[in-house]
């Protein structure tokens, strides 16, 4: 908790009318037409959108086990250039996050980097085998407080073990957020299969492997009547469903990431792996549907799958490379760009889909509070009138597999605050936070 | 044209010249001259990390008979088996002054990501990536039907060819598509429905399961090598039964037209997608293949490497 | 631009040599004579035919092409190679003619000695061109010439056929100097 107090003046609060708003103590104190005072540090955001802190349900920290391709610290500095003000940690990490000392260990270092809350997610099954349970209630009682299950990276393809993880997880207010990939009709996958794979030589990766385990999992939620998130939908398809699954009133959530908001199979014909990511790219009928999907609300939000890659694993044949790319410094533009440019949200459905209803999927009590005065100060800026150009060289993340280098992307994210402390100012994030 | 990494780079013009500097090749090789003096001084390496013996052997000849020195770098007991990168392996070879690398891989877009990245800044010729594409072998497929059937046309115009058995995992398939059709032809794929890639339906090629109406109506069957492996992966049965549907045994051959001829890009199952009797027959060209590979290859290495870049003015 | 050869000076250059060739090599049963292409090729066939009705009977002939042993194929992008093809009696141990349509820097004849010698070992080698224009480069010369045309370096010498142009002429474009 810091001292400062910072008057941010002129912006337009969840996009609405231009306003002041001040923060004392880490909280927001007050939000009116015009506010003074002289403690304060002021920040001119004239033309700006100020909105809650960005919470990610969905990202890869890689610590502990791979730190050359990025750390909890390096990626909350990540975070805070993207707007974000919390990260949830998935739990593919070395050792897998399946016990209680791992996701605290992961989230203390969250804590000592400073810059975003760190929440990890613990893992479904005991070393992502998909067999036997994880420690899901000595994960969900420790200091981390872990409430999402995910074994992403897997999919937890044995329905018997779904089921009873869904179950199980009920005790303890848990949601299972679902890596949807029938093990069996990926085998050796490279890309989304279709028109373009056809052409390429390789190997297919084919929507109904999404679709069918989303079918399967909405109807098991609802038969044992607990909470199911899909993680990173790619599908028409599977939108579909999820769809269906709602009007039932199935307790299902599901995420989208940017890049599947924006990027198609076609990419893929440079055979440069800056596109291969799992779930794969896909064609621009999937696109239009994940992009409706998410402005009518059957996608709750967007989750970027920040994937970092060291280079030597992007730098060579598609068949060798890894999958994934980063996503936390464009994520917000991106978004801007797909849905708010195009009309299909609104600032304040954004400040939804990117703040609040992550925040309550994921539990996250001091989050999602959407600029209420006297919640925590959690907030980002961004300037949507300035574009800038991405740069891999760049990045702040230590990894550099973006798909976007060299795209001018619209909307700059300029200013953070962590529980009120700035965390990045003029779109240059803090070296060090102290405490 | 600095690289040859897929049919795509080829108009139907420059497809045609190449296949008109190979006949004259083919002449001058039958002929006396056995070696000529064109690529003298150039270094071109064989970038083999998947075993081939065949296509290497030919892009070897190709190279040595434009007095071109040749430098063979295969997988087995080089540092690529050691787990060297291709990138560094690509510098490596770069270092060591490379004009040309011929390089076969198997990764699908190995060639491209060569070329691409310019981790070298010689021409890069794909002799087979993956399941993506063998530009070459369509070339000297091409060739060797104009050569039987092209009645003196410079294309393929009104030809029909018929492609068969595993298209899915076939390099040769595909490059053999684009070229056949670009030159005019028309193409059939004949599988099993588990055999044709999803998507197959965008190609410039008709499909058929059914491989006894087809026969009688093409000028060429080329028959595509059907890996054993692929049963275990449930693709097929057994062989008994894709011998039955897709085998060219010689009932079947005895239904093709009179003019008709049988190829395959080696090296051959005999027994499985092709009869013994139907490879040695009168209507198989496939020995001939191999030898218009070599005319064919020297075509692509002229075309690439002895020239320069557009220059104006220069006067003879 | 100025016409140096009508159809009627190329018809009459073409017999002058024809009979040159035969009064040299006294007689044609140990000739061979080869067209560089493409337009030596078509010169070789006329002087060919001419020497034909001379003798009462049949010349051996043929075409040479040099692209593959050209020294300069670096300096523009690929050429297209152009059909070679020796009669069957082939060259070794003949009197081998060249024929082409104009000498210059004299590098063309150069490299078709190297093809030459790929096919074979002639006797001798004999080169005849329509038209010599100087300005050789190598130590070349020509043994019958249809016509010596001095020109500057600057200028051009474009020889028609009317097998591929429709029309005989042979014409210098450009100044002088």
């Amino acid at each position: 908790m810091s001292v400062q107090r910072f008057l941010l003046k002129g912006g337009n609060v969840l996009g609405g009318k231009a306003a002041d708003l001040l923060i004392a103590e880490g909280r927001i104190a007050e939000i009116s037409a015009s506010i003074s005072d002289k403690d304060a540090t002021v920040i001119d955001l004239k033309g700006s959108i100020v909105l809650p802190g960005l919470v990610d349900l969905h990202t890869h920290l890689r610590e502990p086990g791979r730190e050359d391709s990025e750390t909890v610290a390096s990626a909350s500095r990540a975070g805070a250039k993207g707007g974000f003000t919390a990260l949830s940690a998935m739990a593919n990490t070395s050792p897998v996050a399946d016990t209680a000392g791992v996701v605290e260990q992961v989230y203390r270092l969250g804590q000592e980097a400073g810059f975003v809350d760190v929440f990890p997610i613990g893992a479904v099954t005991q070393g992502l085998a998909g067999e036997q349970l994880s420690e899901i209630g000595a994960m969900a009682d420790s200091v981390a407080r872990v409430r999402v299950f995910s074994d992403d990276g897997n999919c937890v393809f044995d329905p018997l073990v779904m089921r009873r993880a869904l179950e199980y997880i009920k005790k303890f207010d848990g949601v299972i957020a679902q890596h949807a990939q029938e093990p069996r009709l990926t085998v050796g996958s490279q890309m989304n299969e279709g028109i373009v794979s056809s052409k390429l030589g390789l190997k297919g990766w084919p929507a109904i492997a999404e679709e069918a385990i989303i079918a399967r999992d909405v109807l098991l939620a609802d038969h044992v009547q607990s909470r199911l998130h899909i993680c990173h939908v790619t599908t028409a398809g599977g939108v579909e469903i999820i769809r269906w699954a709602k009007a039932r009133g199935i307790q299902v959530t599901a995420e989208v990431t940017p890049h599947h908001l924006l990027l198609t199979d076609d990419l893929a014909s440079s055979y440069d792996p800056v596109f291969k990511v799992n779930p794969p790219l896909r064609t621009s009928k999937d696109v239009m549907a994940l992009r409706e999907a998410l402005a009518d609300g059957t996608i709750d939000i967007v989750a970027t799958d920040h994937a970092p890659h060291t280079s030597e694993t992007k730098d060579c044949e598609w068949a060798e490379a890894s999958f994934g790319m980063i996503g936390l410094e464009t994520a917000l533009s991106i978004v801007n760009k797909t849905m708010v440019e195009s009309g299909l949200l609104d600032w304040e459905a954004v400040a939804n889909r990117m703040s609040t209803a992550p925040a309550h999927i994921g539990r996250y009590a001091n989050h999602g509070q959407n600029l209420t005065v006297g919640s925590p100060a959690h907030i980002t800026v961004i300037n949507p009138t300035k574009s800038w150009v991405v740069d891999r060289d760049l990045v702040v993340s230590k990894s550099r597999n973006t798909p976007y280098h060299g795209y001018e992307l619209p909307g700059l994210v300029t200013h953070t605050f962590f529980e009120g402390c700035a965390t990045m100012i003029d779109s240059k994030v803090v070296d060090k936070m102290v405490k | 044209m600095r690289h040859l990494l897929s049919i795509n780079d080829l108009s139907a013009a420059d497809a045609i010249g190449i296949l008109d500097t190979a006949t004259e090749l083919a002449r001058i090789n039958d002929g006396q001259v056995k070696k000529l003096p064109t690529l003298r001084g150039r270094t071109i390496v064989n970038l083999f990390a998947e075993d081939s013996t065949r296509t290497r052997i030919s892009f070897e000849a190709a190279a040595k008979r434009l007095s071109a020195d040749v430098i063979n770098f295969s997988a087995k007991g080089s540092s690529l088996s050691k787990g060297e990168s291709l990138k560094d392996t690509a510098q490596t070879l770069q270092a060591m002054g490379a004009d040309a690398v011929v390089i076969r891989h198997s990764a699908s877009g190995a060639a491209q990501r060569l070329a691409d990245l310019e981790w070298m800044s010689g021409s890069v010729i794909n002799a087979g990536d993956g399941t993506h594409e063998h530009p070459s072998q369509a070339l000297l497929d091409a060739f060797t039907i104009r050569k039987h059937l092209g009645k003196g046309a410079s294309d393929l115009t009104g030809l029909r060819i018929a492609i068969v058995g595993d298209v899915l995992h076939s390099r040769v398939a595909r490059s053999n598509v684009l070229l056949l059709s670009m030159l005019g032809a028309d193409v059939v794929l004949v599988a099993p429905p588990t055999l044709l890639p999803v998507g197959v339906e965008s190609w410039p090629a008709t499909i058929s399961y059914d491989f006894d109406s087809v026969i009688p109506t093409v000028d060429a069957i080329m028959m595509l090598r059907v890996q054993q492996e692929r049963m275990t992966d449930l693709f097929f049965p057994n062989s008994r039964e894709y011998s039955r549907y897709f085998g060219l045994n010689s009932e079947r051959m005895s239904l093709m037209a009179k003019h008709a001829i049988v190829m395959h890009p080696g090296p051959m199952n005999r027994g499985l997608e092709i009869a013994a009797d139907v490879a040695d027959s009168a209507r198989s060209v496939i020995v001939e293949q191999v030898t218009n590979g070599v005319n064919v290859r020297m075509a692509i290495l002229y075309v690439l490497l002895a020239g320069g870049p557009l220059e104006v003015g220069s006067n003879s | 631009m100025s016409v140096a050869l009508s159809a009627q000076d190329i018809s009459r250059a073409l017999t002058r040599i024809s009979h040159e060739i035969l009064e040299r090599n006294h007689g044609s049963s140990d000739i061979t004579v080869l067209g560089i292409p493409t337009r030596g090729a078509h010169l070789a066939a006329r002087i060919a035919a001419i020497m034909s009705s001379i003798e009462g009977k049949e010349i051996a002939h043929g075409t040479l092409d040099i692209t593959l042993y050209r020294d300069d194929l670096r300096l523009r992008p690929p050429r297209t190679i152009m059909p070679t093809s020796i009669p069957p009696i082939g060259v070794q141990g003949r009197d081998v003619i060249l024929i082409d349509d104009v000498l210059y820097s004299g590098r063309t004849i150069r490299a078709a000695l190297d093809a030459l010698g790929e096919v074979g070992r002639p006797r001798t080698v004999q080169l005849a061109v329509l038209v010599d224009r100087g300005h050789r480069q190598l130590p070349i010369r020509a043994d019958f010439v249809g016509k010596n045309l001095p020109t500057s370096e600057k200028q051009t010498v474009k020889v028609s056929l009317t097998e591929i142009d429709g029309v005989d002429e042979v014409v210098i474009e450009g100044e002088a100097s």
